[in-house]
């Protein structure tokens, strides 16, 4: 059983025993050298965002180049990205969250891009990290709280206090509110690099199992199947992301209850 | 994955000797700090070239095509206004020239009716005359018949008086043979 794991690239450790890295595709590593990771380090990080944003670019703008009145194939899949998150917006926040559809589009192309791109097998996943998710959500955030409040001034805080309880509840309810307000950020980022870290690891893990001939037919079932789950997580938990910002959106635009 | 090596790279150790991560490294805080400026820059990018190029760029061909479905479709409702009148005016033309064939037959029949009813009179007055004219024919003929008839029984008459060896007076031969005629 060791021996065959030994020839597993990334499964055996010096041939001693069955061990999975299963994390190490997370690792943050520099593209040229083997220096420390400092602020503007060119990563694997980098290479992987800029693939992102070329990936946007021939979607989003060389796709609609011919700007023509029967879309191309590409121009389709844009024009229904647009759709998608445009209808989204307006149909969850209304038609004055449709000022900010443009920076929700962006949070929905990097995320679902990144998604995608990170089930490329040998990439890296940028959504995957803590890091990345949580500047995301703290972003929206951010960004909703100062919205909330410079729309509704302290209007805004009646979104803890909910008028329609039994006034001796409403303190109960607004310690709640609150508390899960500034939950808002972990949960909005935890849920997305979770799910991304979890699938990807548990991809690896049955890569792993796959260099044991006795296990790999049903290795490499198990991974196919988890990959098909994973396409399908990938776009669900940006649609998710997308579509918490937009509540998250209404809320600063319309804290009435 | 064990936890305390967790704690040990918040010193800024993520990689063991081996090349692998220790612990998660989403936790490694020594790799943050480059992810969220490379992400920063990246959200920055993207949102540029949405809002600057594509999402216009979108909208407008969206609002474009809008336009031309909204102009085909009224030019489709307005051919089809056409093609209704156009049927109307046709139905209607069908219609007119139906009555006026039916007024052309009906005034033709009339006419051919006057002009038959005509020509009947016509020969039912010639017959007539004919009818009368044959009478007075007839009855010239019948007139004339009977005076040869009374001359014929004059002539005989004396005859037959003469051969019966008398002189017979013409007067009294004729008053027995217009008696006889009468008779």
């Amino acid at each position: 059983m060791a021996t065959e794991a030994a020839h597993g690239a990334e499964t055996a450790d010096h041939g001693t025993g069955l061990v999975f890295h299963p994390m190490d595709q997370f690792m943050v590593k520099p593209l040229f050298g083997d220096g420390p990771v400092g602020w503007f380090t060119i990563t694997n990080v980098t290479l992987w965002m800029a693939i992102c944003v070329l990936a946007i670019s021939a979607l989003m703008v060389l796709g609609t180049s011919r700007r023509a009145i029967i879309p191309s194939r590409s121009q389709s899949v844009a024009e229904l990205a647009y759709g998608f998150i445009y209808k989204m917006v307006e149909d969850v926040t209304g038609k004055d969250g449709l000022k900010y559809f443009p920076y929700i589009m962006t949070l929905f192309m990097f995320i679902v891009f990144s998604n995608f791109l990170g089930l490329i097998p040998m990439s890296f996943t940028t959504t995957s990290h803590i890091a990345v998710t949580f500047v995301l959500a703290i972003l929206v955030f951010v960004g909703i709280t100062v919205l909330g409040f410079v729309k509704h001034g302290a209007h805004f805080l009646g979104l803890f206090w909910v008028t329609s309880a039994p006034l001796a509840l409403r303190p109960i309810l607004a310690v709640i509110e609150i508390v899960s307000y500034f939950v808002r950020p972990v949960s909005h980022s935890i849920r997305l690099a979770g799910n991304i870290m979890a699938g990807h690891a548990v991809l690896k893990v049955f890569a792993g199992f796959a260099a044991i001939a006795a296990v790999s037919p049903i290795s490499v079932v198990a991974i196919t199947a988890i990959y098909g789950l994973e396409v399908l997580v990938a776009f669900v938990q940006a649609y998710v992301f997308t579509i918490l910002t937009c509540v998250y959106l209404k809320d600063a635009l319309h804290p009435a209850h | 994955m064990a936890v305390e090596p967790i704690m040990e790279e918040m010193a800024g150790v993520c990689v063991d000797s081996n090349g692998s991560a220790i612990g998660m490294p989403q936790l490694c805080v020594d790799w943050m700090p480059n992810q969220i400026v490379w992400l920063l820059i990246t959200l920055l990018v993207i949102f540029f070239i949405l809002s600057r190029i594509a999402l216009p760029r979108i909208a407008s061909v969206l609002a474009e095509r809008q336009g031309t479905i909204t102009n085909d479709l009224s030019a489709a409702e307005e051919l089809k206004r056409q093609a209704r009148d156009a049927e109307a005016a046709y139905e209607k033309a069908l219609a007119d020239a139906r009555a006026e064939a039916q007024a052309i037959a009906q005034k033709t029949r009339d006419d051919i009716k006057a002009q038959l009813d005509a020509a009947i009179a016509e020969a039912d007055a010639r017959i007539a005359d004919k009818t009368a004219e044959s009478e007075r024919a007839l009855a010239e003929i019948r007139a004339s018949s009977l005076e040869n008839v009374e001359i014929v029984a004059r002539d005989t008459a004396e005859a037959i008086v003469a051969a019966l060896g008398q002189s017979a007076d013409q007067a009294m031969i004729s008053d027995a043979v217009a008696n006889r005629m009468k008779g």
